[in-house]
């Protein structure tokens, strides 16, 4: 038994749970036409498994429309009472779109390769979204604890300002200061050091050992020694970044094979033409590894930072300071925030290094 | 053995000796200007041989040397009753349990995950770019609030803290995992079918077998950042016990030897955690019959 035919099951008896749900609850006449709609076309969905007739009913876009409409009525009816009617039906609109993707899945899908490689992932956004709405909403969870999604997004429309403000502090100034210099030292240190191999052997293991400390431990002692401004926060990411890209460009820099090598001796190379036409692109896929790891633990260096000590403005102190407030659509909003540049800047990474590394199998396998 | 120490022990302890004899210089070089400014107060005649001396035993020092680190540390463990407060091996243990406790949830949850996304194709859809964003999100910035707000629901103590680990760990394991489970060859996945093995027969005799080295790799990152996770997490609930609390309270007073002596027990056991992680590994694989790697 397939995934798809427990999906139509499921969906023809929680269509019918609808339908009978509705005698059992005043609802007004859209949910009372949704619930019918979607009750008949789960039952004609379990007949087109058996026979061929009302073959219309299995197409993909028909499962797409359908949970959009309903999951566009349901947000609209959602501040209103939200009964079993509404909650059988969110269910019955997640359940089509999971069909839908599953027929995307098996189906021949060259045709849509956007919607096959985007479109999936922010379906699925969507649903994580639109749970979230309902639930904080319909089981009256209090904001303290979770606010819905849609009072998340009024804030951040509403406070674009002070959002920006924050960020041009944190990202602008510390993270990118602290990343720049932290990469880009810890690349050139690497490079230096690579010519030497007892200190190599001696600092790969060191590096890695470090690299997994709790370096974020380190951020009082620097907010003690550059003082409150973004200066500290940048030191702290600096040396944050510093071993994890070290160690990546060091091992990156030996990655290439020994026959290779060899190839490029036979050339007479020297050794400069050797990093640069060898070595160092070899080192790039290891190099943008750790780029990719530091973008993250660069944003959380600068943001923990900021709770030791700061000016009145940065991400990290609203997101103490509302808290202690209790305003929490606030400090989800600064989390969207910065959600968003460590997202952003992670798929910039990767596409840059799509366009470096296009030579590397992991990118030639997928266009063949 | 003459070749481990060599090529080995040896470049580690020329590069451990120049890290402790920078550490020394920094020492003195940090400290120097508020040592200067006691002898000039006290108009006393100083020679820099004296000035080397007084910067090491400063009470609040910018920047401690590393004996008087140790013998905080001594001081916090082996002299101090291990129910006490003040003792460093109580507080290790509060960040150790919470450690445990989120890397076994983490590894749970990114083990089953990776069996959803390996087994069914549109779940590798849909949740693989969901798991990157997933990290890009600072949990770690956002753990005191989330302590904050569990508090209020009524959760505290342990779990708040392990969530946050479990939050961190999940992702190396869900990664390294999709990729062990996908790592047997083509042609060993084609023998099992020429067998007709099953899907469960597949998975317990080809994929999970094959994982097992990706599982510990991975492992060994989680662990590290699940002390992480629960050394932030100890950070906002008020510096009860932990080594995050060390380190706050450390900050509010100024306390700096006891800020840098929690930091180095915290390095102490992350090593400890990632050398366990390595030994089981390495006794999965002699059990398993594998080959070292």
């Amino acid at each position: 038994m397939s995934v798809q035919s427990v999906l139509r099951f499921c969906l023809a008896l929680l269509g019918l749970m609808c339908f009978l749900s509705l005698f059992f609850e005043s609802n007004n006449p859209q949910i009372i036409i949704l619930a019918s709609l979607i009750a008949f076309i789960g039952v004609c969905r379990l007949h087109a498994l058996f026979s061929t007739k009302l073959i219309f009913i299995q197409h993909v876009q028909l499962d797409i429309g359908v949970s959009l409409l309903a999951a566009l009525f349901i947000i609209r009816e959602i501040s209103s009472d939200f009964g079993q009617t509404l909650w059988l039906l969110s269910i019955c609109a997640w359940l089509h779109s999971w069909l839908a993707v599953e027929k995307l899945m098996k189906g021949d899908n060259k045709n849509f390769p956007l919607l096959y490689s985007f479109g999936i992932p922010v379906m699925f956004g969507f649903w994580l979204l639109f749970f979230w709405e309902i639930i904080t909403v319909g089981l009256e969870i209090p904001t303290v604890i979770l606010p819905p999604p849609s009072m998340i997004g009024a804030k951040f429309l509403s406070s674009l300002d002070i959002l920006f403000a924050d960020f041009q502090q944190t990202f602008m100034k510390a993270v990118l200061a602290g990343y720049f210099l932290g990469c880009s030292s810890a690349f050139i240190f690497a490079v230096l050091i690579d010519k030497n191999d007892f200190l190599r052997r001696g600092l790969l293991p060191v590096g890695n050992f470090i690299s997994a400390l709790p370096i974020v431990g380190i951020a009082p002692i620097m907010v003690m020694w550059f003082g409150f401004d973004w200066q500290s926060k940048a030191a702290v990411v600096v040396v944050m970044t510093f071993f994890p890209m070290l160690v990546n460009t060091l091992s990156g820099l030996n990655s290439s094979s020994l026959i290779e090598r060899d190839l490029l001796n036979t050339y007479a190379a020297s050794y400069w033409q050797t990093l640069f036409k060898l070595r160092l692109p070899a080192a790039m896929p290891f190099i943008f590894n750790a780029l990719k790891i530091n973008s993250t633990l660069a944003l959380i260096g600068a943001i923990v930072a900021e709770f030791f000590g700061t000016p009145i403005v940065g991400i990290g102190f609203r997101i103490s300071t509302e808290v202690g407030r209790m305003n929490l659509d606030m400090v989800w909003a600064e989390i969207a925030v910065a959600a968003i540049a460590g997202s952003v800047s992670y798929g910039a990474l990767s596409l840059v290094e799509r366009l470096v590394t296009s030579w590397h199998p992991s990118y030639r396998l997928k266009n063949n | 053995m003459l070749f481990t120490i060599k090529n080995k022990i040896m470049p580690i302890l020329a590069v451990l000796s120049a890290i402790g004899f920078l550490w020394y210089g920094f020492t003195i070089y940090l400290n120097s200007p508020w040592q200067i400014q006691i002898y000039e107060q006290a108009s006393a005649e100083w020679s820099y041989f004296d000035l080397a001396k007084d910067t090491m035993a400063h009470e609040r020092p910018v920047l401690p040397a590393p004996h008087q680190i140790l013998s905080e540390i001594w001081k916090t463990t082996v002299k101090k009753k291990i129910t006490s407060k003040r003792s460093l091996v109580f507080h290790s243990w509060v960040t150790l349990s919470s450690t445990l406790m989120g890397f076994l949830m983490g590894t749970i949850m990114g083990i089953t995950l990776a069996i959803f996304i390996v087994e069914n194709k549109a779940m590798d859809k849909s949740l693989m770019p969901w798991i990157i964003t997933s990290q890009t999100i600072p949990i770690l910035a956002i753990a005191p609030m989330i302590i904050v707000v569990l508090n209020a629901v009524g959760l505290s103590g342990l779990l708040p803290k392990a969530m946050i680990s479990a939050y961190l760990s999940f992702f190396p394991i869900a990664v390294g995992m999709v990729k062990g489970l996908r790592s047997p060859d083509p042609i060993l996945i084609d023998l099992m079918r020429t067998y007709s093995a099953s899907r469960f027969k597949l998975f317990f005799s080809l994929r999970l077998p094959s994982s097992v080295s990706f599982l510990f790799t991975s492992m060994k990152i989680a662990i590290a950042i699940s002390l992480v996770g629960a050394i932030v997490g100890e950070l906002p609930t008020g510096a009860v016990a932990g080594l995050g609390a060390r380190l706050l309270t450390g900050s509010y007073y100024g306390q700096t030897i006891q800020i840098w002596s929690a930091l180095i027990s915290a390095a102490t056991l992350a090593a400890l955690l990632v050398i366990s992680v390595n030994i089981i590994s390495q006794m999965t694989f002699k059990l398993m019959g594998m080959q070292k790697s």
